[in-house]
């Protein structure tokens, strides 16, 4: 039996609208659709060479949830009207975001087994919607990191290239969606753990406006810059599930009043005609791969054809804006994470020797139950926060903020949306950069801007680099509550692009069942054992 | 600015509650090191008549009704804790015994 050849193989490749569309249509039952997403993760994603982007799999409440909507559907009736369009569209959730009935690790072993007793707003909005979940997505521990790399339950793997990153923190969601075990997932983005992912992985990932979506319910790595967002195969489906998760929230005090304008409807505009589109002079050329240059004004010439104006801005503080990001995050990090303290959630590990004092407890529970780079967060951020230091460090990096939004309100005069890459290279090695923080911290060089200033972005698959054949992603930026523009652009780029591809580029992607049943890749060390 | 030490790095770790070894201490601080010097270079960008911006998109007085919404019991608040007795968090001792 080829991986082409059955029904179940042929569901998991629709895009969550398809999906949507053969459930009101009863051609295919929730629980159909959520069996075949199930056994995809049961073929592709377990054992050593697995893709591992789930940590926990959900599939008897996922079941459930799909078998309840298959009987409301059948039964008729106003219940069988009132369903959301999604309802019975699977959906995955990244482990950073707390569930009732599921465990939350964040990707550490200081919350191993731990169990939230409350949902965070957008899965409770996903239960609303009856989307059944199929399980919990990896990350970098309290999504710290751009590789997934830094999870202590292992890394996972690029569906492309089971040798390299799927890009991070998000890099469970974006790999799940790459390798068809989901058709759409929720991810959270920092400083580009949404859309980085999404570039590696040849799928779409989209930033929110900061505050359009609650965060209540999402691990909280740095207050001012965490946004929960969808991860999608499709423009249009990021769109579907948004607008789902968006909207007020009273539980979170940064939570925007006013809603987004009709995402959806952006999505499906069609047209950019007279549209201006700027790129930023300074993320793009010198540091970025040549194949991923290529792949850039290969989309810039598409949309230039379909009648956008394309102009050049500049923005000059873009510079200091990952200096200042690295200072913010771990800064509100080190204050966010005190809360692990041995007493209230998960691990608590007591010293070997001397007095069991509380402060020791802590000392030592810390210390076993952290990873690497979180506590070189903890401790950059204690540093940057400490007495002596903190106008220079925090105090400047707060500064700069105001710059990198001055910058984008100054091509935001001349230009609609902007235009980059998401990423200044294609999916790097497993373990090529894992020695090297600051190479590291590099990748998100052209998404942490948006983070820096609350403005929304997407980045959408722009094609193959020429050198290694990996996917490259186009990143687009909006003036804050201006969501919809990127809908817009997106889906008509992604239209362009696909019938230059004749189809969607994962079509191009290698058959995963074979490189994992190849043994192609050596089988993964965890953060730990390294 | 002056440049992060194994000193610092050691007295950090103990301000933030990590207990580490001669070797991580040894490693941390010559990581720091790089990227304290990668950042610096935001301390000279902006001028003093630059206000600091906290959060990307303020928003003032966020109110809401004064009604109880949603608590958690007592049960449900200890259930992630490592130990609890009597309805209460159990934790170790908050002073030294000599």
């Amino acid at each position: 039996m080829t991986e082409q050849n059955t029904a179940a193989e042929s569901l998991i490749r629709l895009s969550a609208a398809q999906l949507a569309e053969k459930l009101r249509a009863r051609e295919v039952t929730a629980v159909e659709v959520t069996r075949a997403h199930l056994d995809r993760i049961a073929e592709v994603d377990g054992g050593e060479r697995g893709v591992n982007a789930f940590l926990h799999v959900n599939a008897g409440e996922a079941l459930a949830v799909a078998a309840e909507v298959d009987a409301i559907r059948a039964a008729g009736g106003p219940e069988a009207d009132a369903l959301h369009y999604l309802a019975g569209v699977p959906v995955a959730v990244k482990d950073l975001i707390v569930t009732i009935g599921q465990p939350t690790t964040a990707g550490s072993k200081i919350l191993e087994g731990w169990h939230s007793p409350y949902d965070a707003t957008v899965v409770e909005r996903l239960r609303a919607a009856k989307m059944p979940i199929l399980g919990k997505t990896n990350l970098d521990e309290f999504a710290m990191g751009s590789s997934t790399e830094h999870s202590a339950y292992g890394p996972t793997r690029n569906p492309w290239d089971l040798n390299r990153i799927p890009g991070g923190s998000g890099g469970g969601s974006a790999a799940a969606v790459a390798a068809f075990e989901a058709p759409l997932a929720l991810g959270t983005d920092t400083g580009g753990s949404i859309r980085q992912p999404g570039a590696v992985t040849g799928t779409v990932g989209v930033k929110p406006t900061y505050g359009s979506v609650s965060r209540y319910g999402a691990i909280a790595m740095a207050s001012s810059l965490d946004q929960i967002g969808p991860v999608s195969r499709t423009v249009l489906d990021s769109a579907l599930l948004h607008q789902v998760i968006g909207g007020h929230d009273d539980r979170d005090s940064t939570s925007l009043p006013d809603p987004l304008e009709d995402l959806v409807a952006a999505a499906k505009t069609g047209n950019i005609e007279g549209l201006r589109i700027g790129i930023i002079k300074e993320l793009h050329g010198e540091g970025y791969q040549a194949g991923v240059e290529n792949r850039f004004n290969e989309s810039l010439d598409l949309l230039r054809e379909a009648g956008a104006h394309i102009v050049e801005v500049s923005c000059p503080n873009f510079q200091y804006a990952l200096g200042a990001y690295y200072l913010i995050m771990p800064s509100e990090a080190s204050s966010n994470l005190a809360k692990f303290d041995g007493v209230r959630y998960g691990l608590r590990v007591l010293p070997e020797e001397g007095p069991m004092t509380i402060e020791r407890v802590m000392g030592a529970t810390r210390a076993a139950g952290f990873g690497d780079e979180v506590k070189r967060r903890i401790i950059l951020g204690t540093y940057a926060l400490s007495a002596g230091y903190y106008d220079a460090y925090y105090g400047s990096a707060q500064k700069v903020r105001t710059l990198v939004q001055r910058d984008f309100d100054a091509a935001f005069t001349v230009a609609d949306v902007l235009i980059s890459p998401t990423a200044p290279t294609t999916a790097f090695r497993l373990g090529e950069k894992l020695d090297d923080p600051l190479a590291m911290y590099l990748n998100d060089v052209a998404t942490i801007p948006a983070n820096l200033a609350g403005v929304p972005g997407l980045s959408l698959p722009g094609g193959l680099a020429d050198e290694d054949g990996l996917p490259v992603g186009i990143q687009l930026l909006a003036p804050a509550r201006e969501d919809a523009r990127l809908y817009r652009v997106g889906a008509v780029l992604e239209a362009l692009l696909e019938a230059k591809w004749g189809g969607p580029l994962l079509a191009q992607a290698p058959s995963l069942v074979e490189l994992v049943e190849t043994a192609a890749a050596p089988a993964l060390e965890t953060q730990e054992a390294k | 600015m002056a440049a992060i030490n194994r000193d610092d790095v050691a007295h950090l770790a103990r301000l933030a509650h990590i207990e580490m070894s001669d070797q991580e201490l040894d490693r941390m601080a010559g990581e720091l090191a790089v990227i304290v010097d990668a950042v610096k270079s935001v301390s000279q960008a902006a001028g003093d008549d630059v206000p600091a911006t906290s959060h990307p998109i303020p928003l003032s007085n966020v109110f809401r009704e004064d009604v109880v919404g949603h608590t958690f019991t007592a049960e449900q608040a200890l259930s992630g804790a490592p130990d609890s007795d009597d309805n209460r968090f159990k934790v170790p001792a908050i002073l030294d015994e000599d």
